[in-house]
């Protein structure tokens, strides 16, 4: 039988906003099938967001969504997580969302190892506001405010998490939403904070200054250098600059997670109390 | 600091700081997400310390505008939640104060004001943040924000901010400054049961049928937190009463003016006012927070001499008092306002009163507090 996604969609909301052909589509459809592997009840799941194109995918979900302010889902999502450690929190933000204006509470929150997964759909740009360079737009792209080409080198997001501490860490790409929906219920049944970065396409504002306007060319670039963990790690120095790994790139699963870790401080206190009304 | 609640005994000495967390607590607080900043620090440390004895969460975020973030997150999740800080910090977290209002998150955010511009004098106080308390997210919305001068009513002032959220679906504003926030003083925090508790509305309707913004039973809608079979959309942008996004002019419009209507159509539940001697004063002292304890003095000092000074002294500074000044202005023949910032409050009283009645100005900056001499001589020079 087919898969029935209407049980986590707000199909009142359609047609979404996105551009034909864009990557986020293909994130949320893999979301969605996570959710449904990963047993969650879109009743107990809180969708929090940020700003920008990937920032809009909460309203067609249907579960609690939040969609805040510029770069600050992570904070938001994190009062959620403190008040209520039983249900479940994903962040999904764009790289400018998530790492620029945003990435002090990303780092953070890897840190803290809070239970909450962040999922970032890196499509290079800034899409909403009109393609601007972000953080992980490569060196020598062009965008809106890079007209004669990027000056500034990029993040490696996954490299950036793992040294943040992240205690699961993976990255995808739209064009395989198959293993997409595998490393989001990966990150979704890990115990602690999780991330993964999904190398995405924006053919209106990144391709069309790029010299791939028609999606399927930038799903085509993505996917020529996307490579399995185990077979980038196989390559030479030299070829590894055309290539990014793919798959889980680090699991730490010793770290305690920070909600529990503040349980446990609660039930502590609470029983020193009663030994000092028994003691009295 | 732990020794401040430990203690046996009825009366409490307590730094003004101390008196807001004890009394967030009392009041049901059980969110508190902060950023160290003084002079506001010690609110976060005492959280920090009562809150997981509570069975509450305490969190230090990464910055102030986290803080802000996680406040009206846990709120969304039917935590009561606050966090404190101070000028620089406000400013910060202005963004996310204005999401709150649009979303209408119940929270209550202490600024313990200190000198500025910019990073200013950090150990000093000021009373120059009334205006960004007011103004300072961008947009309409309307404010509530409580300016209490003594420990005993500071105590009771954060209880009310809480319950003034709780009840306005709203985030409410505590503004104290250095003087109040360190300034030790006793308090008698009252018994558990012997003030009201004001929690917010939860909708009854079943999940299917929950409709996050229904107005239909009036201005505040019921609330319901996220989870228990709940689920509802929250966003910053305009939206209407079912929570989604709209650009339709008159929606949007609507919705902006019922926010409004939330405070300027209860004005008799929000506003507070304490007089001293003014039921026959004839020079009106209008004064609030830390330099309302020198103006009682010297409007003390003044009728000693003869003069027949009064104080107003808002413990709601806004919404401002616009009706009440001018109707005192049918009393009072002049109006004396001292505060300390260069002129901020004073514009407030001057659009309130409809006569060309003289209004004198006392003002000042550099960290030291407005003296009652100060404000005595002001009274002198009119009277």
């Amino acid at each position: 039988m087919a898969f029935d996604y209407t049980p986590y969609l707000r199909q009142e909301k359609m047609p979404h906003m996105w551009c034909p052909g864009c990557g986020i589509g293909i994130v949320v459809k893999a979301m969605i099938r996570a959710f449904s592997d990963a047993n969650w009840d879109p009743r107990d799941i809180a969708v929090v967001s940020g700003i920008g194109c990937t920032s809009r995918a909460p309203g067609y979900l249907n579960m609690n969504t939040l969609h805040t302010t510029h770069g600050r889902a992570i904070s938001f999502a994190t009062g959620i997580k403190m008040h209520r450690p039983d249900k479940h929190i994903v962040v999904i933000s764009g790289d400018g969302d998530a790492s620029a204006i945003g990435g002090n509470h990303l780092i953070h929150a890897a840190r803290r190892n809070i239970d909450i997964t962040v999922i970032v759909n890196n499509n290079n740009i800034y899409g909403m506001t009109g393609g601007q360079y972000s953080p992980t737009t490569p060196l020598g792209a062009r965008a809106a405010t890079a007209p004669y080409g990027n000056l500034e080198p990029s993040f490696d997001l996954t490299k950036l998490l793992i040294g943040a501490g992240a205690t699961f860490v993976a990255r995808g790409q739209a064009g395989n939403g198959r293993q997409l929906s595998t490393l989001m219920k990966k990150a979704f049944d890990h115990k602690g904070f999780s991330f993964l970065e999904v190398v995405s396409n924006c053919h209106t504002q990144f391709g069309r200054r790029n010299k791939m306007a028609d999606p399927m060319n930038m799903i085509a670039w993505i996917n020529d250098r996307a490579k399995p963990l185990k077979k980038y790690e196989e390559l030479g120095e030299s070829q590894k600059d055309q290539y990014f790994p793919v798959g889980v790139m680090h699991e730490d699963l010793d770290r305690p997670e920070y909600t529990e870790t503040y349980q446990a401080l609660i039930d502590k206190l609470a029983e020193q109390q009663k030994e000092a009304a028994a003691a009295k | 600091m732990g020794s401040f609640t430990d203690t046996g005994g009825d009366i409490k000495f307590w730094p003004g700081n101390i008196v807001v967390a004890e009394a967030a607590v009392a009041a049901g607080c059980n969110f508190f997400g902060g950023y160290p900043i003084t002079p506001s620090s010690e609110i976060a440390a005492h959280m920090a310390m009562l809150l997981p004895r509570n069975g509450g969460h305490f969190i230090q975020m990464e910055d102030e505008i986290a803080a802000m973030g996680s406040v009206v997150g846990a709120s969304l999740a039917g935590a009561k939640s606050m966090t404190a800080t101070s000028g620089p910090g406000l400013s910060l977290k202005l963004e996310n104060l204005g999401f709150g209002y649009i979303v209408e998150a119940p929270c209550v955010v202490v600024n313990v004001m200190r000198g500025g511009p910019s990073t200013g004098l950090p150990t000093h106080p000021s009373q120059a943040d009334v205006m960004q308390a007011r103004w300072g997210t961008h947009g309409d919305h309307p404010t509530i924000a409580l300016t209490p001068s003594f420990h005993q009513e500071l105590y009771m002032e954060t209880i009310r901010a809480f319950n003034l959220a709780e009840k306005f679906r709203m985030p409410v504003l505590l503004l104290i400054d250095e003087v109040i926030g360190h300034l030790s003083e006793g308090v008698v925090p009252p018994e558990p049961g012997s003030f009201e508790i004001i929690n917010r509305i939860y909708s009854d309707v079943p999940p299917e049928d929950f409709v996050p913004y229904d107005t239909s039973n009036g201005d505040i809608p019921p609330f319901r937190p996220y989870f228990d079979g709940y689920r509802w959309h929250t966003t910053g942008l305009n939206h209407d009463h079912t929570g989604f996004p709209t650009t339709i002019a008159k929606d949007v419009e609507a919705d902006e003016r019922r926010h409004y209507r939330k405070v300027t159509e209860h004005r008799d539940e929000i506003d507070k006012i304490e007089w001293f001697l003014a039921e026959d004063a004839d020079i009106g002292v209008f004064s609030f927070g830390s330099t309302a304890r020198a103006a009682m003095v010297a409007v003390k000092q003044a009728r000693e001499m003869g003069i027949k000074a009064g104080l107003m002294r808002p413990l709601t500074l806004w919404p401002f008092p616009n009706i009440q000044v001018n109707e005192w202005t049918n009393q009072v023949k002049k109006l004396v306002v001292p505060e300390f910032n260069l002129g901020q409050i004073v514009y407030e009283v001057e659009r309130s009163v409809h006569s060309d009645m003289p209004i004198k100005r006392i003002t000042k900056a550099g960290g030291v507090p407005i003296a009652p001499a100060e404000i005595l001589a002001g009274i002198e020079e009119v009277a």
